[in-house]
């Protein structure tokens, strides 16, 4: 456990006055240092002979959450990557999802789902998704792994940290680094595939011709992960993490938060197990340190709620073990709401509190929300038209005296197989198109069509007239779109 | 001093004003926060054990400790630092006096870019601009090429799809005032053109005069008109316009003279408007092009405009939409 602030006495400070005397002394100068260098935490990941209950929870976690991210790009579709964000390009491929600069909207809709969810479950359960999900913690879980196997548990790492220089030392610590590197270039590599065909990268990394941006995202990326997993580890989420700090005012009394229970555990001491802990007026607390020794934190739970806590409840998984072992019920310390506790609701009891207006408000925003993105995207038509309108040359006169005014159109054919159309214009009697109907756009490209409209003078009131101009698939006519723009007559 | 500078504005005072401030403020900053920066403080300690604040309050009770800034914090400023120093070693920052290691100018940046995109782009240039307009037209390609150049420079005045309008040329119709041949195309764009129609109406006579000549006009070219004036008209035709427009209206594309037989009319073909046109006069301007358009780009926008009245010449039988990225 580190303060925050220590105080460093010069040393030609006078002495602490004896103890008696009165609490006032004489004014002096002193040192103030903040900086603490970090103390090397050691969590203790094996306590038993299999994983605990929540430690398999957090496992799973981490096994699904990094099947998407490893997996995901080497999905095919139709031919092409599955998933992929061509920056280049401008185009996201989601499946058979071909997204265009002008659809950010929906990257929108998919933020505001995000942020709400953020709020539900920091409502409900405080920071579980720090302790279970987080990139972080996930890939610290996936180093932490690693140094177990080369170097050993907790005890064994504690011991190797203080062994001076040797052979042995440096060999497991160079197979710890390259085990880590290695994993932190996969990652890198993983991450800049989502840009660019990873099938590709992969070829280009392993013949040693990739280049320019493609190896530098790798490199930077795969650096990010072996700094932040290895080395900075429990100090992004104490320090640098935005969420860290302000997760703390969305919670309320009724939030689920990794707790011991001060009045059941107090006062705490190891006893002897000739008569019952109650006879010896000991709490349940046998003071075995093993919630200190698992947290990867290293904070004290029995303290309270800190700052620090990622909420993964290793230190509920151990105590669960000791309190196995001594005989005693679990959930010494367990999930709990500070209410539940000071109010000591029975166990099933606590999810009518916790379940509370504000978590079902949320809730039902994120449905609405979710409803309303995912109607706009089945429903979505795979055609953008723009109309621009000839400006210089406002209006002419063409044979038999009719009106013409130009348009360019941009049509985007957003689908990803070539098609027809055939263009339409209304809002004016006897409206006509001069120039060529019907016309192809490639697939996911843009095409910049010439439209001609003609009408007669007296059809044609002064100024500008609103017109609809439409464009509609030959073979599927549910896929249209309608512009307006204005169509301007002669000055008389 | 530099030449830009003759006016007596400029003084080398300026350079040293800029400099000064410059490197005052990074040597400063710097200095400034090697005392400050310090990561051990020394505070007061009050009789009661209390660590003393800076002794300013601010709105009643707010008050501040004397703590040392973060270490992360301090490093970067340093970092900053260092970055002014190697940035104003490198590039110009420092007033005129001192070009910098790199010796970059602003003009210099764009002259690197234009000669990039000369050497990308001067050989497909240059290789259109060798060969004769007709052949250009031919080419899909070069036909993009041009239309791309036609919409950048040209529609504002003759439409996107180069039809004109009211005193604009239709360029599609293959009615050309200064000669069909693509030469012509070429001196039009590079030196513009202009087009003056002196005022006619005192020379030709009063309104019921003006009014014969337009309907004789008229009756070039076969349109609607009243016979009676028209052959009253040409009288004051063959003496007053038939000089510039040619004794048959044919018109004469030395001067630029419109020929009156066809049925194109840039201002309109009623009888109001060619009396306006006789009595007025007209004076048309098309800007010459030679200081916007390389050599190479009047070639093939030329082309392009040869190619939308040589439709079947050119090798197609209508103007295609054109694929725009």
């Amino acid at each position: 456990m580190h303060d925050a602030v220590e105080l460093k006495r010069e040393a030609s400070a006078p002495a602490s006055p004896p103890p008696g005397t009165p609490a006032e002394a004489a004014p002096r100068e002193v040192q103030i240092q903040l900086y603490a260098k970090r103390e090397e935490i050691y969590p203790r990941q094996r306590i038993g002979d299999s994983l605990a209950p929540f430690q398999k929870l957090r496992w799973a976690a981490v096994w699904a959450t990094q099947i998407v991210f490893y997996g995901l790009p080497w999905l095919l579709w139709n031919g092409r990557q599955a998933l992929l964000f061509d920056l280049g390009a401008r185009k996201f491929y989601i499946f058979g999802l071909v997204l265009w600069p002008q659809d950010i909207i929906y990257l929108t809709g998919l933020l505001i789902i995000s942020a709400l969810a953020l709020f539900l479950f920091t409502a409900m359960a405080g920071r579980v998704w720090c302790g279970f999900s987080c990139p972080q913690t996930v890939y610290t879980e996936i180093f932490m792994w690693i140094e177990r196997l080369i170097e050993g548990d907790r005890a064994k790492r504690m011991r190797l940290d203080k062994e001076p220089r040797s052979a042995r030392k440096t060999l497991l610590k160079a197979a710890k680094h390259s085990a880590w590197i290695a994993v932190a270039l996969w990652t890198g590599l993983t991450f800049v595939g989502y840009f660019t065909p990873i099938r590709a990268l992969v070829v280009d990394v392993a013949t040693l011709s990739v280049g320019g941006w493609a190896l530098f995202w790798i490199l930077f990326y795969g650096f990010a992960t072996y700094g932040n997993a290895g080395w900075m580890r429990e100090q992004v989420c104490t320090y640098m993490c935005p969420y860290a700090r302000f997760q703390s005012a969305m919670f309320d009394a009724d939030t689920l938060i990794v707790s011991y229970d001060t009045s059941r555990g107090e006062p705490r001491g190891a006893g002897s197990k000739k008569t019952t802990r109650a006879e010896q007026g000991l709490g349940d607390c046998v003071d075995c340190k093993l919630c200190v020794q698992v947290c990867p934190t290293g904070i004290d739970i029995r303290d309270g709620l800190q700052y620090e806590c990622i909420s993964c409840a290793a230190c509920v998984d151990a105590c669960d073990h000791v309190m196995v072992k001594v005989g005693r019920p679990k959930g010494l310390i367990r999930y709990a709401t500070e209410r539940a506790l000071k109010e000591h609701y029975a166990a099933g009891g606590i999810w009518g509190h916790v379940l509370r207006p504000r978590v079902l408000i949320y809730g039902a925003l994120i449905a609405v929300v979710t409803i309303g993105l995912a109607s706009a995207l089945l429903l979505r038509v795979p055609l953008k038209v723009d109309v621009i309108r000839d400006r210089g040359a406002l209006a002419r006169e063409v044979d038999d005296g009719l009106v013409e005014n130009t348009f360019r159109l941009q049509v985007m054919n957003t689908g990803e197989q070539p098609r027809t159309y055939t263009l339409r214009a209304e809002g004016l009697p006897g409206l006509a198109i001069a120039s060529e109907p019907t016309f192809s756009v490639p697939g996911a490209s843009t095409q910049t069509v010439l439209l001609r409209l003609r009408a007669r003078p007296e059809d044609v009131p002064p100024g500008s007239n609103r017109i609809v101009i439409g464009v509609a698939a030959v073979d599927q006519p549910s896929i249209a779109v309608e512009e307006k723009s204005v169509f301007l007559g002669l000055k008389r | 001093m530099n030449e830009a500078g003759a006016s007596g504005f400029y003084s080398a005072f300026w350079d040293w004003y800029i400099a000064v401030i410059t490197i005052v403020s990074v040597v400063g900053c710097a200095v400034f926060l090697w005392y400050q920066g310090r990561q051990t403080v020394k505070a007061r300690v009050d009789a009661k054990g209390n660590i003393e604040t800076t002794g300013h309050v601010w709105d009643g009770d707010l008050a501040e400790y004397h703590n040392p800034m973060p270490r992360w914090w301090v490093w970067l400023f340093y970092l900053t630092v260092l970055f002014s120093i190697v940035y104003l070693i490198l590039y110009p920052g420092l007033g005129t006096q001192w070009q910098g290691v790199l010796k970059w100018t602003q003009t210099g940046q764009y002259r690197a870019e234009v000669k990039a995109a000369e050497a990308r782009f001067g050989p497909i240039f240059a290789a259109y601009a060798q060969q004769p307009i007709e052949q250009v037209a031919a080419d899909a390609r070069a036909r993009q090429m041009g239309e791309r150049i036609f919409l950048n420079n040209c529609a504002q005045c003759h439409g996107s799809d180069a039809r004109g309008s009211r005193g604009f040329p239709n360029l599609a119709d293959g009615d050309w005032m200064y000669g069909s041949e693509p030469q012509a195309l070429v001196t039009t764009v590079t030196e513009g053109r202009n087009g003056v129609m002196p005022p006619m109406g005192a020379a030709v006579g009063g309104r019921a005069d003006i009014e014969d000549v337009a309907n004789y006009v008229l009756s070039l070219s076969g349109s609607a008109h009243d016979s009676v004036k028209a052959i009253r008209g040409k009288f004051k035709f063959d003496a007053v316009c038939a000089a510039c427009h040619g004794a048959d209206g044919k018109g004469n594309p030395a001067l630029g003279a419109p020929n009156l037989t066809d049925k194109v009319w840039l201002y309109g073909g009623s009888v109001a408007t060619i009396s306006d046109t006789i009595v007025s006069g007209r004076n048309n301007v098309m800007p010459s092009f030679k200081q916007i358009l390389t050599e190479p780009e009047i070639h093939l926008v030329a082309a392009y405009i040869w190619s939308l009245s040589n439709a079947s010449a050119a090798g197609k039988t209508s103007t295609p939409p054109s694929p725009a990225k």
